[in-house]
């Protein structure tokens, strides 16, 4: 129900965009006189009331049909499944990879708030926050490909590595590298603050008291009673945020010409290509909402209030 | 009673905070004992000092900001204040265990009660995960806790406040120690619910013959419970007895002053009180108080003495001291 209206907005919002796939072909074929247009226009039902252009795609993704791409002339969904590879590898590794090392940093950060290494985690925090990602991906890309020359620019796999091989699953990964370098730091930075704030106020609460009255050591006190309880909030963010890191995705792809969903999408919309970017968006919103299901799993695995609360 | 060894014994106990507004004494020359198998009460008024005792105790003051500036803590005569940190965790939970004003926060919300108690087991005695489970399902018996075998794997917010502290108690008194401190066990609870911990506290006691440090600002609890009561007042200790004689003789102005709070140990309440009286004023600022007497400001007794020199603990009656000028035989002549 959510997913359709998702669709009808998604509808209404890209018919409002100048533009359309007509203009797109005709310029790239160096132009083209207005009956070839109307003719473009014409075989993909442009011409036709607004409304029922709406129903018509309405219609189709009801029964699992996302069209087909004005540019490609290729079914959408076959288009998507093609690409959504790179994004989900991009985009998870960044994502666990924020919150494992994010939390770590926090909990160092926590054992000693006013230490050297907790200011190290205010700092990254803030720059992390301020830095818009293109300009982390540039950095990068200047320290490591440009004059550390130890990283590919661009692209999932150097081409000439023959596919499947041990080589091919290592060279991938070296690609992968900045990629996730650049998507990951905003959100190694606030998961950081995060945990480190969240810490901070689990290791004053009244059952870490009773836990060292217990006689357990620092390091259980830490990591098996204080940590469960801290990661709680940052379950939550990741989870919120979940729909954030792919709009991260659109522009770390484009700049590093990663051949995902991203890159997909960011040409699409410049080549007018509707029903594309429709199916990007619509797999885009099951994406999120398979997401909140994990968190919510994710919770009932970490927190017995919540298991509880929702089997009652 | 002071021939027996003294299974716990502290002495002179100094701690500071650092604060904003200054160092602040929280303890000055806190001295107590702790006979076996025996219930010492400590009372007074919310802020003077009564769980920086017992945290100094276990040794789990906060530092910083605190510090344990001097004294001993002395555990079948072994000094825990210079005990390595290695010794202190074999100490804590397993010869001195503690139990908190909050039951509903001190329980770890994610473990099961179960395993929680299991936890301190394995920890002390080393038994296996089965045999310390099978632990945890006798001590939730022994402090009554129905259906043990199903609740041992609930979770704390399934269980009300008085099962809880119920629940903390087993946790407690699972490796047998020695000493039991209870920080104010039951201020959190309801009354009815009050009155069932302090029997589960005697019953306990009876049971496995831990000491028992019990910690209130109700001087009618302490009463019921206690055989010796130590009265602080801003980090000292200004009078200390057995119970019989602080409640039919109590000397210092403030030990006056806490029971006449008590409506039902007045055998008459004067007619021109309510039936619950409050001490006029507040406990000072710890990080001013000046060379007099802490409570002077509060007495209807104080003099010039008392404002500018602190007393120091006075003779009153057998094995009774009072740290007051009015006791001061010498001095008064
Ligand atoms: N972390 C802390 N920082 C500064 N002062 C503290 C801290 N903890 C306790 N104190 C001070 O120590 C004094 C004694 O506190 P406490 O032992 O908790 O009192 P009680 O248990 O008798 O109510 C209080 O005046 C309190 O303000
Ligand atoms: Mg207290």
């Amino acid at each position: 129900m959510l997913l359709l209206a998702v669709v009808v907005f998604n509808f209404i919002l890209l018919s409002l965009v100048p533009g359309d796939i007509a203009d797109t072909l005709a310029g790239e074929s160096g132009g083209a006189s207005q009956e070839v247009m109307d003719d473009i226009r014409r075989t993909y039902g442009l011409d036709r009331p607004f409304h029922i252009q709406l129903a018509t795609y309405v219609g189709k993704v009801v029964q699992g049909d996302l069209g087909t791409s004005y540019y490609f002339n290729l079914p959408v969904t076959e288009l998507i499944l093609g690409r959504i590879a790179p994004t989900l590898l991009l985009v998870v590794t960044a994502l666990v990879l924020a919150i494992l090392i994010g939390t770590l940093f926090g909990v160092i950060a926590s054992r000693r708030p006013n230490g050297l290494f907790s200011h190290f985690v205010t700092v990254l925090a803030l720059v992390g926050f301020a830095a818009p990602v293109f300009w982390t991906a540039f950095l990068l890309i200047v320290l490591f490909v440009a004059m550390l020359e130890i990283m590919p620019l661009s692209g999932l796999v150097d081409p000439t590595t023959p596919r499947g091989t041990l080589t091919w699953y290592l060279d991938v990964l070296h690609h992968l590298f900045l990629p996730v370098l650049s998507l990951s730091s905003i959100y190694l930075a606030s998961y950081s603050r995060l945990a480190r704030a969240s810490m901070m106020d689990v290791l004053g609460s009244d059952y870490i008291r009773t836990a060292r009255a217990k006689g357990l050591g620092e390091t259980s006190v830490t990591y098996k009673h204080a940590l469960r309880n801290a990661v709680i909030p940052v379950i939550t963010i990741a989870g919120l945020q979940f729909s954030h890191i792919f709009s991260g995705a659109v522009v770390v792809e484009t700049v590093f010409t990663w051949p995902g969903l991203g890159t997909l999408a960011f040409e699409s919309i410049l080549r007018g290509d509707t029903p594309t970017i429709m199916g990007i968006l619509f797999f885009s919103a099951m994406i999120v909402i398979v997401v909140n299901l994990l968190t919510d799993l994710a919770y009932r695995l970490v927190d017995p209030r919540i298991r509880s609360a929702r089997n009652a | 009673m002071d021939a027996a060894a003294p299974l716990l014994e502290v002495e002179d106990l100094e701690v500071e905070f650092r604060t904003r507004h200054g160092t602040a004494r929280v303890l000055d020359g806190v001295a107590l004992s702790l006979q076996p198998g025996r219930t010492l009460g400590i009372v007074g008024e919310s802020g003077c000092g009564k769980s920086m005792t017992a945290l100094s105790i276990m040794r789990l003051v906060p530092v910083p900001p605190g510090r344990i500036g001097a004294g001993a803590v002395r555990l079948k005569g072994e000094d825990l204040l210079q005990a390595s940190e290695k010794r202190m965790r074999e100490v804590r939970g397993k010869d001195i265990s503690m139990i908190f004003q909050e039951p509903m926060t001190s329980l770890n919300p994610v473990y099961s009660i179960g395993d929680q108690i299991a936890e301190t087991v394995r920890l002390h005695e080393g038994l296996s995960r089965r045999d310390s489970l099978d632990r945890a399902i006798e001590m939730l018996k022994a402090v009554h806790i129905p259906a043990a075998e199903r609740r041992v794997r609930e979770f704390p917010h399934q269980m009300s406040g008085g099962m809880r502290q119920r629940v903390m108690i087993a946790m407690a008194l699972a490796c047998r120690p020695s000493v039991l401190i209870a920080d104010e066990p039951t201020t959190a609870l309801d009354v009815t619910v009050q009155a069932q911990v302090f029997d589960l506290l005697k019953e306990m006691q009876e049971k496995t013959g831990t000491a028992i440090i019990l910690i209130s600002h109700d001087m009618g609890a302490i009463a019921e419970m206690a055989d010796r009561v130590m009265v602080m007042y801003a980090g000292r200790i200004v009078e200390e007895a057995a119970t019989d004689e602080i409640l039919e003789n109590p000397r210092h102005p403030y030990t006056r002053g806490l029971i006449a709070c008590v409506p039902h140990m007045e055998e008459e309440p004067p007619p021109e009180r309510g039936a619950l009286t409050e001490i006029p004023g507040v406990v000072p600022a710890l990080t001013d108080l000046g060379s007099g007497c802490s409570f002077a400001p509060r007495c209807d007794h104080a003099t010039d003495l008392c404002r500018s020199r602190a007393p120091r603990p006075f003779a009153v009656g057998a094995d009774h001291r009072a740290a007051c000028w009015l006791y001061d035989e010498a001095g008064a002549a």
